[in-house]
């Protein structure tokens, strides 16, 4: 009741520099080029030669929401390409649903089919909250991805982007750009307005901007799909006549927002995107559309989530950390992306 | 839930003599077997795994919120109705029964108001489908997803689009108990059940059900009071959602607007296959909770293969459109 999961989310965007770990730094190198990685052997990994090294057998049950949009597609895909690559995993998936009494039935028969660790990215954290007590009781490591539980129990490890790091990147990144220029005019294009990771990406986004004595002029909200993404932008267009920025929450909607601004034949403005698919990548690449960056929200959590399960199971910690344990939780770095940083980025991006 | 009686002799012959097969028996078994083979096929590609008693229960925990809210959509149906609004309903009721305010005062007395407040937000929205239907004279259609439309806002609104956590103790308590060994939400879908099926099959209420269901008019020329008759009806299948949505905050320890999105489909879907007519005048409760176990059985097995979802979409749909073809079969035997 007092701690709600928008409430906590800001708390955490605000405590990131405890707890953040670069995805690029530390998860990021896939075990076929993870020499570097494992060369690196820290005191506490085990003898066994590195963590990508085969270990006992591992049965990880993983579950998602629906794949009704590219991220939410990419999750899932990338989760199972990363259970993949290793022989001594095997990921029972069960697979999108936006029902969560659904979702809790699939939770409930990992527990019952004794599963060595659970990955999870809930429909509704608090919803999934009971079920992942009940399997973190049955001795099952639960690993959490992207919306947090309420309760500290209720997870071994969690995994989750930074909704409020992704309003203040994109607003760094327009800072840079108009430095010094308030009269400028900024718009914003959000994803679906009753999701707490929306009032977190704003929040954030607000407070960059106004450290830079700027703030949005024009919001209007869409739901992650082209079809919202192209009337929320057109209603915009239409109701600012001179726009100095755009940062568009979602790439997914932003295939149709950049159809109306096509359509409308503006281009005196640019366009920060947001979440990092591989299609706005290449635009940004080109330099040839509005669109000059985009702020990553990684599609790949789900598949380090995967990994942490299997560290945990194996009882083998993060090597690039001292630690003896895979740590509670990693928050993950929302980058933005560039015409001069674009190529880091784009192999890691999502289809959308 | 019981009705006064008022003329019960005359009206149970204007439920269409003939049409209405006694407890239909010979359809309910080709539903056993259906899920009898289901089940089979379970067993044979997940073997062990499928026919545990955890699993079972799994199966069951599954079924019972979604069964619940198909018992009171069966009666609806049956007399002609629909309700399209027993998803977002259901979401509203488990808001209102979370609020912060509600929370307090359900820790200061009993978590039993937590109950009470969902029930009335669940009676209250089926009273006003019933009166809207009934006496505003607006196809149950139209009422009802009017009702779903604006329940889904009300619910967004007075949850500020957030979800409640439930933090009430004996509430949790209550519903993580298994008594005997069953999981409390199965039993309460058993007594929902239990106690439909008496009201429909032995109570003047369920025989005018089926007579309003065959033959609107005639029922009303025949003595019964088909308005105040459908209000009730629509009432009663709101009280199933208030049940529902009690025990769905019982498995979820929270309340959103989100809670029950698309059960107005699944339930009618699990109330048609189970062998209700949609044009209504014939249904039964027995093959309403043997649908919704097919479903969730079905879900169960995808579920354990490792099988994606969208090939089970395409799986329930064909039985769907199998069970509507069905139906259109008896209903032209019946005429012939």
């Amino acid at each position: 009741m007092s701690l709600t999961t928008a409430a906590r989310r800001i708390t955490i965007g605000g405590a990131l520099v405890a707890l953040a770990i670069s995805l690029a730094g530390c998860t990021g190198a896939a075990p076929t080029d993870a020499t570097s990685t494992t060369a690196s052997t820290v005191a506490a990994a085990p003898p066994a030669g590195g963590n990508d090294a085969t270990g006992t057998k591992v049965v990880i049950g993983f579950s998602a929401p629906a794949a009704d949009h590219g991220w939410m597609g990419a999750i899932s895909k990338a989760a199972a390409a990363e259970a993949a690559k290793y022989p001594d995993v095997e990921l029972k998936v069960a697979e999108g649903t936006n029902d969560v009494n659904l979702q809790i039935s699939q939770v409930e028969t990992f527990i019952n089919d004794k599963v060595d660790a659970i990955v999870i990215l809930p429909y509704d954290g608090a919803a999934l909250t009971p079920v992942a007590l009940q399997a973190m009781k049955a001795g099952i490591p639960v690993i959490n991805i992207d919306r947090e539980f309420d309760s500290p129990f209720a997870a071994r490890t969690t995994v989750l982007g930074d909704n409020y790091g992704m309003g203040m990147s994109a607003g760094m990144y327009i800072c840079g750009q108009l430095g010094g220029k308030s009269d400028s005019v900024i718009a914003e294009i959000a994803g679906i307005d009753n999701l707490p990771l929306t009032k977190d990406r704003s929040d954030g986004f607000a407070k960059a901007l106004s450290d830079c004595g700027l703030k949005v002029s024009n919001r209007v909200a869409a739901d992650f799909t082209v079809q919202g993404g192209e009337q929320a932008a057109s209603n915009l267009l239409q109701a600012a006549s001179h726009i100095d920025a755009i940062w568009n929450h979602d790439d997914d909607q932003g295939v149709g927002v950049m159809q109306a601004i096509k359509n409308s034949g503006r281009n005196e403005f640019f366009m920060v995107g947001g979440a990092g698919s591989a299609n706005v990548m290449r635009d940004i690449q080109a330099d040839n559309t509005v669109l000059k960056a985009t702020v990553v929200y990684p599609s790949t959590q789900a598949a380090d989530g995967i990994r942490m399960a299997r560290l945990l199971v194996q009882k083998k910690a993060l090597s690039d950390l001292i630690e003896v344990e895979v740590p509670r939780k990693i928050i993950l770095y929302t980058p933005a992306v560039t015409k001069d940083n674009v190529a880091q980025y784009l192999p890691t991006a999502f289809e959308s | 839930m019981t009705e006064p009686t008022v003329a019960p002799t005359a009206e149970s012959a204007v439920a269409r003599s003939g049409r209405r097969l006694p407890g239909g028996v010979t359809r309910n078994l080709g539903l056993v077997i259906a899920l009898v083979l289901i089940c089979l096929v379970g067993f044979i590609t997940a073997g062990g795994r499928f026919a545990s008693v955890d699993n079972m229960m799994t199966i069951l925990r599954l079924a019972a919120i979604v069964g619940v809210v198909s018992i009171g959509q069966t009666f609806v149906i049956t007399a002609g109705g629909i309700d399209l609004s027993v998803g977002s309903m259901l979401g509203l009721a488990t808001v209102w029964a979370t609020t912060g305010a509600n929370q307090y005062y359900a820790n200061q007395t009993t978590w039993l108001l937590m109950v009470a407040v969902a029930l009335v937000v669940g009676v209250a929205g089926g009273l006003l489908n019933g009166i809207m239907v009934a006496y505003g004279k607006i196809a149950p259609f139209m009422a009802t997803l009017a009702m779903m439309v604006a329940a889904k806002g009300l619910a967004e609104w007075i949850a500020n689009r957030q979800t409640q956590i439930v933090k009430v103790r004996g509430f949790e308590t209550f519903f993580s108990a298994n008594p005997l060994g069953i999981p409390m939400l199965v039993w309460i879908f058993a007594v929902v059940a239990a106690a439909g099926w008496v009201v429909y099959n032995r109570t003047t209420f369920g025989r005018r059900t089926v007579a309003i269901g065959g033959n609107l008019e005639a029922s009303r020329l025949a003595g019964i009071k088909t308005n105040r008759h459908l209000v009730l009806l629509y009432a009663l299948c709101g009280l199933t959602v208030g049940i529902a949505a009690v025990m769905m905050m019982g498995r979820t320890m929270a309340g959103t607007s989100t809670h029950g999105t698309l059960y107005e489909m699944d339930s009618i879907a699990a109330v048609v296959v189970g062998g209700t007519l949609l044009t209504g005048g014939r249904g039964t409760i027995f093959g309403t909770v043997i649908g919704v176990l097919i479903f969730t059985t079905l879900t169960n097995i995808f579920t354990q293969n490792n099988l994606p979802t969208s090939v089970q979409e395409i799986t329930k749909g064909i039985i769907i459109v199998g069970a509507v073809l069905l139906q259109l079969r008896i209903a032209q035997r019946a005429k012939a």
